[in-house]
């Protein structure tokens, strides 16, 4: 009884910091490489959402929409955005983030023109898991999984791919990059596809959770722009200490008080931390991980 | 010389300003306009920030919503005195002055800088924003006002003069005021920029490792500037809440926060009128576009920010000033030319103008 209890409570730990994760590696992705912040991920996330519902709605199969559509749909936009946008401006940080904040609104104000100003969501595939007396949802236990795969794969990819290795080359200097015969325009741009692809991925995962909004952008880039600063310049370690550490506060300040205290106090805690260690936990701690 | 030809621009700027919020209320009603020049007036605080000292602060509307918060709070707990409102305009004033000093203080000691104190910012909006949108409920009381939660706190008394019989500033006369405290804060700003603290400030905006070498504490200054324009974001809050009569969580939104640095980046960075008329220009085109719903709101506003960036970096004001400068010197030129004064140092000197 007490150890399901605790089982329970340990699992909606798990899916508070893997939901951090899932939502900011996108944003981690393209921060951690090409020191670009999108502030569209939100929009990007979002959309991704509506990708799946409009493909469950035209009758695909909902694990194809999440997992296959809706990560090509937004590699191909993030694709365009990076053609249209970014390029223009790489190496002027602020104005990159100036104009991807001027695409959210664009995106968001025509999401709202094409699916209206109304709450919708993907019916939940999973039904319930049952754990001694408790019932937790199936699907938040998938939601982790995949995460865990996710984090995983990606480090593999970085860590022991010939195509990791020019990333995180890229990452260190983009000149070399150059002088050993690769385009770090290239590497820039499929970086920013595959970031697209994983928002896409994210908003799709998490549509059958959350309803859609086309507002609802604004959250998740708070949430993912706080966790990737706070993590610093490794895209994974810093991603997944950031993300552990504001999963634990808020869960734990949320079980004490109420959710809002939750938010409340991850907010602060960034705060601190950010004054602690202005260059987020890895440029203090884990330095040179991926 | 060069200093002299920039003064006259800005004198020109400024009379045209003036002469458009004198006549503009002919045209438009002047309900409207009091929030645009409230507009203008946070735009500013903005750009005095980012154009003066190149720090670029994502939550001026925290600010703006916590001068608004503080003024409904002491207008309601100070209701019945005479001097009531202007009091707490004043506490108003020095609580989101001193928040921001405190903030400031906390970010730049602590050697906070660029990307991560936007992030800072926007996180300390957040917080207010959520705060503001939970604290509903009767544990949330400041002495006589509820915080109300997500409807805001209505019916605090809007700004009184305590004359012969007592003299609420709304309407036409807020307007005034409005304006001349706008057309104050325009002037301020100018002068500010021509002082030695001003300059020092611009140093550090260049160079802040050859500002600290020459003896200038960049801590001390941007701390310093931080709270000044929190100071003028929170006197645009109070106007806000004498003009709205209410204050919502809405104040802190990130989409207020946008707006703000919307107008000052496509108004013009770097010079004082450039805000305020982008705040002007962008905020008219805003009310004019609430009237049909063919296209939402945010795509244009997004669209603009978008276009500015890539394409007109500068701002309009500077990009227009960039364009009419030959002319007004080719002008000069010819002046000097058929009166004889052009020697053989000419082109020197044109280089010079």
């Amino acid at each position: 009884m007490v150890l399901d209890h605790l089982l329970v409570n340990l699992l909606d730990l798990a899916y508070a910091i893997a939901t951090l994760c899932l939502l900011s590696s996108g944003l981690a992705l393209i921060f951690g490489l090409m020191r670009i912040i999108n502030l569209a991920h939100g929009e990007f996330i979002v959309l991704g959402g509506y990708v799946t519902l409009a493909a469950t709605q035209a009758g695909v199969p909902i694990w194809w929409a999440i997992f296959v559509l809706a990560p090509l749909a937004l590699a191909l936009f993030g694709g365009l955005v990076e053609w249209a946008i970014i390029r223009h401006l790489y190496g002027r940080m602020m104005d990159t983030m100036l104009a991807t904040w001027g695409l959210s609104m664009l995106m968001s104000g025509a999401l709202v023109t094409v699916f209206g100003n109304t709450t919708t969501g993907v019916t939940n595939p999973l039904g319930a898991l049952v754990i001694g007396p408790f019932q937790v949802g199936g699907y938040s236990v998938l939601v982790i999984g995949v995460t865990a795969l996710l984090m995983l794969l990606a480090y593999l990819t970085l860590r022991h791919t010939r195509a990791g290795m020019v990333v995180r080359a890229a990452m260190q200097s983009p000149q070399v990059v150059a002088a050993l015969g690769y385009n770090p325009r290239t590497v820039y741009r499929r970086t920013f596809m595959a970031g697209a692809a994983l928002s896409g991925l994210a908003g799709g995962l998490m549509a059958p959770l959350i309803g859609l909004t086309p507002a609802s952008g604004g959250q998740f880039i708070a949430k993912s722009f706080i966790t990737i600063i706070s993590g610093g310049a490794s895209v994974l370690t810093g991603t997944l200490s950031a993300s552990a550490l504001f999963g634990l506060v808020s869960k734990a300040v949320e079980w004490l008080t109420t959710p809002v205290w939750g938010e409340l106090a991850l907010l602060l805690v960034a705060i601190v931390l950010l004054r602690l260690m202005p260059q987020g936990i890895t440029g203090r701690y884990f330095k040179g991980q991926v | 010389m060069r200093a002299l030809h920039a003064n006259i621009g800005w004198w020109f700027g400024f009379a045209l300003v003036t002469l458009a919020l004198l006549f503009a209320p002919m045209f438009w009603g002047s309900f409207h306009l009091t929030l645009l020049v409230i507009q203008g007036l946070l735009a500013l605080s903005l750009g005095l920030l980012w154009g003066q000292a190149g720090i670029l602060c994502f939550g001026q509307s925290a600010f703006y919503g916590l001068g608004a918060y503080a003024y409904a709070v002491a207008a309601m707990n100070l209701q019945g005195h005479p001097w009531g409102t202007l009091a707490a305009v004043f506490i108003a004033l020095l609580v989101t002055a001193s928040f921001a000093a405190a903030l400031g203080a906390m970010m730049f000691y602590g050697r906070v800088s660029d990307v991560y104190l936007g992030v800072i910012t926007l996180v300390v909006t957040l917080l207010f924003n959520k705060f503001m949108n939970a604290a509903a409920g009767s544990a949330y009381v400041i002495g006589q006002a509820h915080l109300g939660g997500f409807n805001g706190i209505p019916g605090f008394p809007p700004l009184a003069l305590p004359l012969s019989e007592s003299f609420e500033v709304t309407g036409d006369a807020l307007y005034a005021l409005c304006c001349v405290l706008l057309l104050l804060a325009l002037a301020g700003c100018h002068w500010l920029g021509q002082t030695h603290w001003g300059r020092a400030l611009a140093g550090v905006r260049e160079n802040e490792l050859r500002a600290q070498l020459l003896g200038y504490d960049p801590r001390r200054l941007k701390t310093g500037i931080f709270a000044l324009s929190g100071l003028l974001a929170g006197l645009a809050g109070v106007l806000y809440a004498c003009w709205a009569e209410i204050v919502t969580p809405g104040l802190f939104s990130l989409k207020q926060a946008a707006e703000v640095i919307i107008w000052v980046i496509a108004g013009g960075l770097g010079t004082w009128i450039g805000p305020v008329v982008g705040a002007f220009a962008l905020g008219g085109l805003k009310s004019a576009l609430a009237t049909q719903t063919l296209i939402d709101n945010t795509v244009i506003m997004g669209a603009v920010l978008v276009a500015v960036v890539l394409l007109l970096p500068r701002g309009v004001v500077p990009s227009l000033q960039r364009w009419l400068q030959p002319l007004g010197s080719r002008a000069r030129w010819r002046l000097r030319w058929m009166r004889g004064e052009v020697t053989a140092n000419v082109a020197k000197d044109s280089h010079h103008d």
